[in-house]
Order: C-alpha cells, then sequence, then structure tokens
C-alpha cells in the first residue's frame, strides 16, 4: 500500500516541474557561461570607462580582450551542443570564468582607476600584460635557465636517491654504511649548504645543481628505501620457487612493488628542490626567474615581480601535473590514486 | 572451468611426477635466543604422483615442512631427496601454492601466470604455456585483468595456474583453499583433482581441514602437536570423484578426528 501512495505522490509533482522543462534545463546549462560573459564585459568597460590614474599603455587591448573572451564564453557555452568535448569543458569551466571576471574588475578598479591600493606595489592587470609583450625575451631567458638547472639537479637527485634507496633497501652492507651519513645529512636543509656551496664548487650553476640534486635526493632515497623495505616476503617466497634470480628479485618485485612509495619521494623531493633553485637564484645565480624576481625587486618594478610569479607557478604546478600523469601510467594497477 | 573428467584411475601418469624423500628432519626456530622445536624426526615416503594430505592441529609446523620441500628454508638436520637428488634450495619443479593468492598487484593476470617462465628466461618461446594454463583454470578472459578486479576464488585460480605454467613434478599446496567460501571451495576441490589426475604431478597438501584431506588425497598423513611428528600414515583407497557422503571416508574422518583429540566434539 505505502508503494502505492508513494508513486501517487510522484505523479502528481511530475506535471508541476516540467511545464517548462526547456527552460529549466537551459539556465542550468547555459546560465553560468551567460553570467561569465557578463563578468568580463563589466571586466572590459571597467578598463574603457575611467581613465587610468596612471601612465599605462595596455589598457585599451586588455579591455578589448575582456569582450572577445566574454563573447568567447557566451557562444561557447549557449552553443555548446555543437563545439563537442571543447564545448562541454567549457561550460564546466564556466563558473570559474564568473569568478575570474569579477575578481578581475574589481583588481582594475582598485588600482588603475581609484588607486585604492597603494600604487607601485599592486599594479593593475594591464602593467602584467605589459611585462609580457615587452619585457618577454628576458622572461623567457629566465624561464629557460630556471628549467634547465631544476631539470638537471632533480633527474640527478632522483636517479641518485633511487639508486641509494634501492642498495640501502637491499643489502644491510650498504645500508649499514649509507645509513648514519643518510640520517646525518639528509635533514639539513639544503638552503644551509649555499654559502659553502658557492665558493667550494667551480661555478654557481654546478653548486646549484648540487644542492637542487640533494634536497630533492633526501626524500627519493628515504621513500624508496622504505618501499623497498616494505616489500612482503610472501612475494619474494613466490618468486623464489618459481625459479627466480637475484636481480630479477630486484628488478621485477622489490622495485616495482616499492614503486608507490618512490612516487611520493619524487613528489615530495620536487617540491623542496623549488624552493631551493628560487632561494638558490635569488642568491648566487645570475639567471632564472628567482633571479628576475630579485632584479624586478631591486628596480621596483613590481607588475614584473607579480609576471614572474605567476609564470613560477605555472611551471611548478605543470611539473608537479607531469609527474603525477607519469605515476598515474606507471601505476594504472592501483586502485584509487589522487587525481592532482 | 576446469571439465571434471571422468579418470577414476588413481595413478594415471606416474612418470610426471616426482618422488619425495624427508627423512628423519628436525626444525626449529630461533625466537629470541631460545630454540622454539617444530618438527621432530619426521620421515616420510612418497611415491611418484602420489596425493598426499598433511593434516594437524594449527601451528603445529605443517607449513614449515612445505617451506623445507620448496627449498625455501634449509632443515636442522634431516635431508630432503626430489628423486634421489638432495633438496638445498628452490627449484620451479618444486612449486607452492599459498594460502593467500599473493598475486603480484602489478602484473596483469597473464604477466602474473608467466613469472616463472620469465624468470627462468624462457617466456619468449614459451607463451603458448601460459595461455593453456589460463584456459586450463578457466581464466582466459581475465588475461588483462589486475589482481585487485578478481574474485578470492579467481584469484586463487590464477595463482594455480602459475604454478602449473612451469610443469612442477612436485606441487606443494598450503591452504590453498583456506579462504574461500564453502562453494567456491568444493568446486576448487573437484579442479584440483582433476588437475591432478591429467597431469600425473605428485601433490602436497596441508590443510586443517579433515574432510579435505579426505576427498582429495589418496594418503592422509596427520601431526601432532607442535613440535609435529607423525602420527598417523592413512591409505585413502577410494575411486574419484569420491562423495563427502560416503560411510568408509565418514569412517575414516572418525577416526582421523578421534587422532587429532576431537572424537568427543564430534
Amino acid at each position: 500500500m505505502s508503494t502505492y501512495s508513494l508513486s501517487d505522490g510522484l505523479a502528481s509533482g511530475a506535471p508541476r516541474l516540467s511545464r517548462a522543462p526547456w527552460l529549466a534545463s537551459w539556465i542550468r546549462e547555459s546560465g553560468a557561461g551567460i553570467l561569465a560573459s557578463m563578468a568580463w564585459i563589466a571586466f572590459g568597460l571597467s578598463c574603457l570607462w575611467w581613465e587610468d590614474v596612471g601612465d599605462w599603455s595596455r589598457t585599451h587591448s586588455l579591455g578589448i580582450a575582456a569582450f572577445v573572451i566574454a563573447a568567447i564564453a557566451l557562444f561557447g557555452t549557449v552553443g555548446a551542443d555543437y563545439l563537442g568535448s571543447a564545448g562541454r569543458a567549457l561550460r564546466q569551466r564556466a563558473p570559474w570564468l564568473v569568478v575570474l571576471g569579477v575578481v578581475l574588475t574589481l583588481w582594475e578598479v582598485a588600482t588603475a582607476k581609484f588607486a585604492w591600493l597603494p600604487l607601485p606595489f599592486f599594479p593593475p592587470p594591464q602593467s602584467i600584460i605589459e611585462v609580457y609583450t615587452d619585457d618577454l625575451p628576458k622572461l623567457l631567458d629566465s624561464v629557460f635557465a630556471s628549467v634547465k638547472l631544476q631539470l638537471g639537479g632533480y633527474l640527478i637527485g632522483a636517479t641518485v636517491g633511487f639508486l641509494t634507496g634501492v642498495s640501502i633497501g637491499w643489502s644491510r652492507a650498504v645500508g649499514y654504511w649509507v645509513h648514519p651519513v643518510l640520517r646525518f645529512i639528509g635533514p639539513l636543509p639544503a638552503t644551509a649548504w649555499l654559502p659553502i656551496a658557492f665558493f667550494t664548487f667551480p661555478s654557481s650553476w654546478s653548486a646549484s645543481t648540487f644542492l637542487i640534486a640533494l634536497a630533492a635526493g633526501f626524500p627519493v632515497t628515504v621513500l624508496t628505501w622504505s618501499g623497498v623495505a616494505s616489500v612482503s616476503n610472501a612475494y619474494y617466497d613466490v618468486a623464489r620457487t618459481l625459479g627466480a634470480k637475484p636481480s630479477f628479485l630486484v628488478l621485477k618485485v622489490a622495485i616495482p612493488a616499492a614503486l608507490p612509495h618512490v612516487f611520493v619521494g619524487l613528489f615530495m623531493g620536487l617540491g623542496s628542490s623549488f624552493a631551493v633553485l628560487v632561494v638558490a637564484e635569488m642568491i648566487g645565480v645570475k639567471a632564472g626567474l628567482g633571479w628576475y624576481l630579485q632584479w624586478a625587486q631591486g628596480w621596483a618594478a613590481y607588475a614584473n615581480m607579480y609576471a614572474a610569479l605567476i609564470v613560477m607557478s605555472l611551471l611548478c604546478s605543470g611539473a608537479i601535473t607531469l609527474l603525477f600523469s607519469i605515476r598515474d601510467r606507471l601505476l594504472v594497477w592501483q586502485k584509487g590514486t589522487v587525481k592532482w | 572451468m576446469v571439465a571434471a573428467t571422468a579418470l577414476t584411475e588413481i595413478d594415471a601418469h606416474p612418470a610426471a611426477g616426482a618422488a619425495l624423500d624427508i627423512e628423519q628432519v628436525s626444525h626449529a626456530f630461533d625466537i629470541d635466543g631460545a630454540d622454539l622445536p617444530v618438527l621432530s624426526d619426521v620421515s616420510i615416503s612418497v611415491e611418484p604422483g602420489e596425493f598426499v594430505a598433511l593434516l594437524g592441529p594449527s601451528g603445529c609446523g605443517k607449513s614449515t615442512l612445505l617451506r623445507l620441500v620448496a627449498g625455501l628454508d634449509k632443515p636442522k638436520s634431516g635431508t630432503l631427496r626430489e628423486d634421489e637428488a638432495r633438496i638445498t634450495r628452490p627449484h620451479p619443479s618444486r612449486v607452492v601454492v599459498f594460502q593467500d593468492p599473493t598475486l603480484f598487484p602489478w602484473r596483469t593476470v597473464w604477466d602474473n601466470v608467466a613469472l616463472g617462465l620469465e624468470a627462468q628466461g624462457i617466456l619468449k618461446s614459451q607463451r603458448h604455456r601460459v595461455d593453456a594454463a589460463l584456459d586450463l583454470v578457466g581464466l582466459s578472459s581475465f588475461r588483462n585483468a589486475y589482481p585487485h578486479q578478481l574474485s578470492g576464488g579467481m584469484a586463487q585460480r590464477v595463482a594455480l595456474a602459475r604454478a602449473l605454467v612451469n610443469d612442477p613434478k612436485i606441487l606443494i599446496l598450503d591452504e590453498p583453499l583456506g579462504k574461500l567460501d564453502s562453494l567456491t571451495r568444493i568446486t576448487m576441490q573437484a579442479e584440483l583433482v582433476s588437475l591432478w589426475q591429467r597431469k600425473g604431478f605428485t601433490t602436497l597438501l596441508v590443510t586443517h581441514d579433515a574432510e579435505e584431506a579426505l576427498v582429495l588425497a589418496n594418503r592422509v598423513i596427520v601431526f601432532s602437536d607442535r613440535p609435529a611428528r607423525v602420527k598417523a600414515d592413512i591409505r585413502v583407497d577410494r575411486p574419484y570423484p569420491r562423495h563427502r557422503g560416503d560411510p568408509y571416508l565418514a569412517d575414516l574422518r572418525r577416526q582421523i578426528l578421534g587422532l587429532l583429540g576431537l572424537d568427543a566434539t564430534w
């Protein structure tokens, strides 16, 4: 009986909901896109409506660009059904576009138009755009230098750390000698070595590479080691009864089983090596984004600092995305890994 | 699934199995400096192709004996021989199936089964054996699945295929069905008997289920409490497939439970 009354209630409720179903679903699907478009029109208007309080050359182009983005947001979400996966992706991100548009509008008004925020320290959006267009070669050089230094140091550190970790985990003798050294040196922040490294190494570049490798190597070593040490003996027993030699036990049992730990180490090492990279570039290396930041501060070029910070954040985030996608590819056998 | 062939002859392929001689083997564990004896003067002689069940109270040392037969550990005294050759280390002619399937989670089902051939460096030329072993346990369609996608019974069948792909002369089963539900267990028991009849390997099964021992084995060896000694060596002369309700088996079961000190509860 109770099921009867339940379905009756559902049936009587249905017509009320379906009075204008196309309108409801249209608003649900495209509403955020229309809002986003309005937010970006507001941003464009805020650029063009008032006079700038300072002298910035990109205000007009930025306003036009905001209108273009508003148009893309509008037509992209309304016509998403004809745009395939790009349309779906745009619809999904439309709420974020709304927030971005609103924040940019407030930023523009609070800096370039009415200077509510004190001026050289809080540059308006157009001055950051100006950095990207006018100072591009220097910025690109810095990006290239940073990537080169980071990549070299990190790869060396990760490789050495991985090999050390496997050897400590596998061999008692290696563990006996390396473990105390690791305990003594490892926890020391790599930046503490900076003053010594810069005069003992032949160049600031090799010193920084060493420090980045050190910062990346420690967590990779410890996590690889604990990964190898925690491999269940049952796996070795199975492999041995099937005729496995020691090399097979290391390469095909210990290392694959330890790989989830290794990736945690690689992730932690990446984070701490970023810190060393920036500090090393600020102190000793005459190139890279850290150096660019330092240089911009010297000239009180605050827009350049924000511009460099944004690039730096994109690079670090990109590096972590890359690492995670490699992990996801290698560890497909794991259930429920974290999505970055 | 494995086709239940109507083979009833016990020693269908005596040539495929190896003889196993366990001679006066004693073993002890070293726990915090104290010797804990687990096996005391155990002597068992297994004919090629025999299916021997080792039955005893839990923790009595049966599994230790299996590890010695596999060559994973060395006995404190006594010798073990496979076809007259002394067992000193693991060899793919003696393969163990453990209570947990212990499949490698990072390998697909196919790659897990291929493990032995790969470890011996002969996988390239012998890939068909992996396919055949998967066929044998009826899991060909799961070849690309990862272990976490399998049920307990399926995982244990993969473990069985991983052992059988090596064409072992002695198959060592350490309570391989212990953690399965009772229905899967009965199915797998039938599959084990049919595999053993077809392949003819010598089988050593550790179990603490008297009924399982009697349904599967043609010889049941009963162990005492730790340190394990051979308490009784019982021939089970009944054709396969056996029926759980068989009065002859029921009688043997009563005897065995009596030996284990459980007759009052039965």
